[in-house]
């Protein structure tokens, strides 16, 4: 049977027919919907949501050395908080099959950086697969819980968005069940001390070897013959983009497994050929080792290092083609920025936030990431998941020792307070700076559209479970000063925020709310009730200040003309954010 | 070989194009061609600014769609269309939901919808617009403009000739079906016109 599926969905194909049994992953674009959809085979695969991806990679690891297969999944800057066990588990190796999928995000679609997470199967010198379309997604993973087992390594696949993301057709097979396999207890394997790790050190170069004799024979790594006044090595999605360009005027090295590196095959390849191009995505990763093995080859020199590729702009780079298309008017065209949506907890709270004079705003990764936005604009910094709390810490302390008036504000979410703000939390609880820490309790994961995670009831795969309590681990981590706060009101935030910055020790104001999207689960429907509903405008008191589209909401608009505020029925939820700041009263919600 | 043709979609994140790229994609693969469908999720679902791509023909590569690569460029709202006017081949088509959906510095009041948006777009490109808002209001499915747009998309195709009623049934729920493949044929129809 054919279907039309994305590479995610393919890989949770791919984990299921290969007999995967363990699997878990942190959410996180552009890799979110292989878990989700591994998910779905309850009856053969247990997957787990995990706080964050290191956890989710020790787990998969755990599951492996007891002997069944496994996956792990996220997104390439989720590798970095993953990137410690992964070291070492390169050197103690598998027992079940083990692959660690990451997602790769070229051009910052949904991300903070671009890093090349090829990078990591070089450093960490473990094998790599790349497919190039959702068929292979599938069908690699197989290949890779195959040469796991074989050469006794983890496997990264690497994968981008455009991969991910793109739907192609797929043959659906059957599952092997693949027996767990025996566990024996070897230290001399598994049990990571300094004499063991030396003694593994010499084995990890042992299967490198091995893997570079694999490398030149697998069918991973296919010559496609055409022309030959051009020749091509390429590996994943920019495979497509280069036959899109070139079709069969040049011919392919295609490479589906690229650590290590065919470096013969290459070789081998470049003699047949007259001019060798390296068409590849982001770094030159391939083009680097090419080069250092004394092979001629074009890449960089030509196509761009920043951003994702795309057919036309390999075609003007390595053809020099200029491509005729329509030419708009760009005088009419606004930005279109996405926006927290109408009705969204977090915006009463930094509506108010952003009136507080003399602050630094430290923030994390989440839909709230888009309170820095105009016109709210709270907001002065983004890292990396958990930084808000740790980073406030850092600016608080110096600003305290230069004898500054600022205060620093940390705001993040749930999810992402789970995942690696609790540590920071209690380095400011230890370490004691008047840091300010907010936690936006959404009662989900919402950017990357609505998971479960440890403080919502709810497992990935439905079963109802032990809820984290957030201010029990606010207060168990040393923090006295804890207020919970309903962020829908104005007062409620504002008061909070001025008695959190009144204070000479670590305070923490936890905004707890569902998302407006979110599906309430009936412990939902018991704490918040049914407030959805719709506000309107009196058109005759409106004086047209504009007060309340200084909130941002998506359902206001301003009638320059008229000088009136209107709501749009169809996207207003009745938050009343609006009809608190509106200082003549001219907003009133429905039926109230 | 039969050549590939390129389909953009582009709207505001919510206005469902994705499931209208969806419908479109598995329709083009029942009736026999690879396809290759790529759109981008995560941070632009927050009313941005987002984009369906699907390519079909014998043989498809490259998922995504370069500039001046598209046959047709199908906009569920009109300033999206002139975003995303530069990926049009020059004989390419537009077909233009005659729908304004103001963004986030307009909301603001930081500056103006732009006005004579389909005036312009005609002067560019082959560009007929349509008000699959109305449409769709008219035939009691205010929510199914996406649905009209699909259908003007398969008739600006000429691809009428395919069952995507068949896959409409496979993707919306049974209570809806009727008023969706009405807006689809309406849809059809409009561009008939």
């Amino acid at each position: 049977m054919k279907k039309l599926l994305t590479g995610n969905e393919a890989i949770a194909q791919g984990a299921w027919e290969a007999g995967v049994s363990y699997a878990s992953a942190y959410p996180g674009t552009p890799s979110t919907e292989i878990l989700e959809n591994i998910a779905e085979f309850k009856a053969d695969i247990i997957a787990e949501w995990a706080p964050n991806e290191k956890v989710a990679l020790e787990t998969a690891i755990g599951a492996s050395v007891i002997g069944a297969r496994s996956l792990a999944a996220m997104k390439m800057v989720g590798v970095n908080v993953a990137a410690d066990p992964l070291f070492s588990f390169a050197y103690s190796g598998v027992n079940g099959g083990m692959v660690l999928v990451s997602g790769d995000d070229p051009g910052c679609h949904s991300s903070q950086n671009e890093q090349d997470n090829r990078n990591y199967a070089k450093f960490a010198k473990i094998a790599m697969v790349e497919p190039s379309d959702s068929q292979e997604a599938k069908d690699m993973v197989k290949s890779a819980l195959e040469i796991s087992e074989q050469f006794d390594t983890p496997v990264l696949m690497r994968i981008t968005t455009r991969i991910c993301h793109s739907k192609s057709i797929v043959e659906i097979g059957e599952r092997e069940n693949v027996a767990k396999k025996a566990y024996e207890r070897d230290v001399q394997k598994y049990d990571l001390v300094p004499a063991t790790a030396r003694k593994r050190r010499v084995a990890v170069e042992e299967r490198m070897n091995k893997l570079k004799a694999f490398t030149e024979t697998t069918e991973l790594n296919r010559v496609e013959w055409n022309d030959k006044k051009i020749g091509i090595v390429t590996s994943g999605i920019a495979y497509q983009y280069a036959q899109e360009v070139f079709g069969a005027t040049a011919s392919y090295l295609k490479l589906g497994f690229t650590y290590p590196l065919p470096i013969e095959k290459i070789r081998a390849f470049a003699a047949q050929v007259g001019t060798l191009y390296v068409v590849e995505e982001l770094e030159p990763y391939m083009e680097e080792q090419i080069k250092a093995a004394g092979i001629a080859c074009i890449g960089k020199e030509k196509i761009p290092a920043i951003g994702e590729l795309t057919p036309d702009i390999v075609a003007i780079a390595l053809k020099g083609e200029h491509i005729p298309c329509a030419e708009p008017d760009m005088a009419l065209v606004v930005g279109r920025p996405p926006l927290l949506c109408a009705g969204c907890p977090h915006r009463g709270f930094f509506y108010e936030l952003s009136k507080v004079k003399n602050l630094m705003i430290t923030g994390d990764i989440g839909c709230y990431s888009l309170g820095g936005n105009a016109p709210l604009n709270a907001k002065d910094t983004c890292i990396c998941m958990g930084a808000s709390i740790s980073m406030g810490h850092g600016v608080q302390k110096i600003l305290n020792r230069i004898g500054s008036e600022t205060r620093t504000v940390a705001v993040i979410g749930d999810s992402t307070f789970f995942h690696s703000g609790m540590t920071s939390l209690l380095h400011v609880a230890y370490n004691r700076s008047n840091t300010v820490m907010c936690i936006m309790d959404n009662r989900i994961t919402g950017m990357t559209g609505h998971q479960e995670n440890p403080g919502t009831g709810f497992t990935l795969q439905g079963m109802p479970t032990k809820e984290a309590d957030i201010p029990a681990i606010v207060r168990a981590l040393g923090i006295d000063a804890l207020r919970v706060v309903n962020p829908l009101d104005l007062k409620e935030v504002r008061e909070a925020l001025a008695w959190a910055l009144s204070l000479d020790e670590p305070a923490v104001i936890i905004t707890r709310w569902p998302c407006v999207l979110k599906k309430h689960s009936e412990a939902d429907k018991k704490e918040f009730g049914d407030y959805m509903g719709t506000c309107r405008v009196d058109e005759a008191k409106c004086i047209g200040c504009k007060m309340c589209v200084k909130t941002g909401c998506p359902a206001l608009r301003f009638d320059k003309a008229a000088k009136k505020v209107s709501i749009d029925a169809g996207q207003c939820v009745g938050c009343k954010i609006c009809l608190q700041v509106c200082p003549v009263k001219a907003i009133s919600k429905v039926g109230e | 070989m039969t050549e590939v043709k390129s389909i953009l979609m582009v709207g505001v994140g919510g206005q469902g194009t994705i499931l209208a790229g969806k419908i479109l994609s598995m329709g083009l693969m029942t009736a026999g061609f690879d396809v290759k469908m790529s759109e981008v999720h995560g941070m632009a679902q927050r009313g941005g600014s987002v984009s369906n791509q699907v390519r079909f023909g014998e043989k498809v590569f490259s998922p995504i769609i370069g500039k001046g690569q598209a046959d047709i460029l199908v906009a569920f709202e009109k300033m999206e269309a002139m975003r995303w006017l530069e990926y049009l081949k020059p004989a390419g088509k537009v077909v233009v939901n005659d729908f304004q959906i103001p963004s986030g510095p307009i909301l603001i009041g930081s500056c103006d919808y732009p006005e004579n948006i389909l005036e312009s777009l005609a002067t560019k490109a082959h560009t007929t617009a349509i008000r699959a808002g109305e449409i769709a209001a008219q035939i009691g499915n205010p929510r199914g403009m996406n649905l009209v747009l699909l259908g003007a998309l398969v008739k600006g195709m000429e691809l009428t000739h395919i069952d995507f009623e068949a896959e409409i049934a496979k993707n919306v729920k049974p209570a809806t079906l009727k008023l969706n493949i009405e807006a689809f044929r309406a849809g059809v129809a409009a561009l008939e016109k």
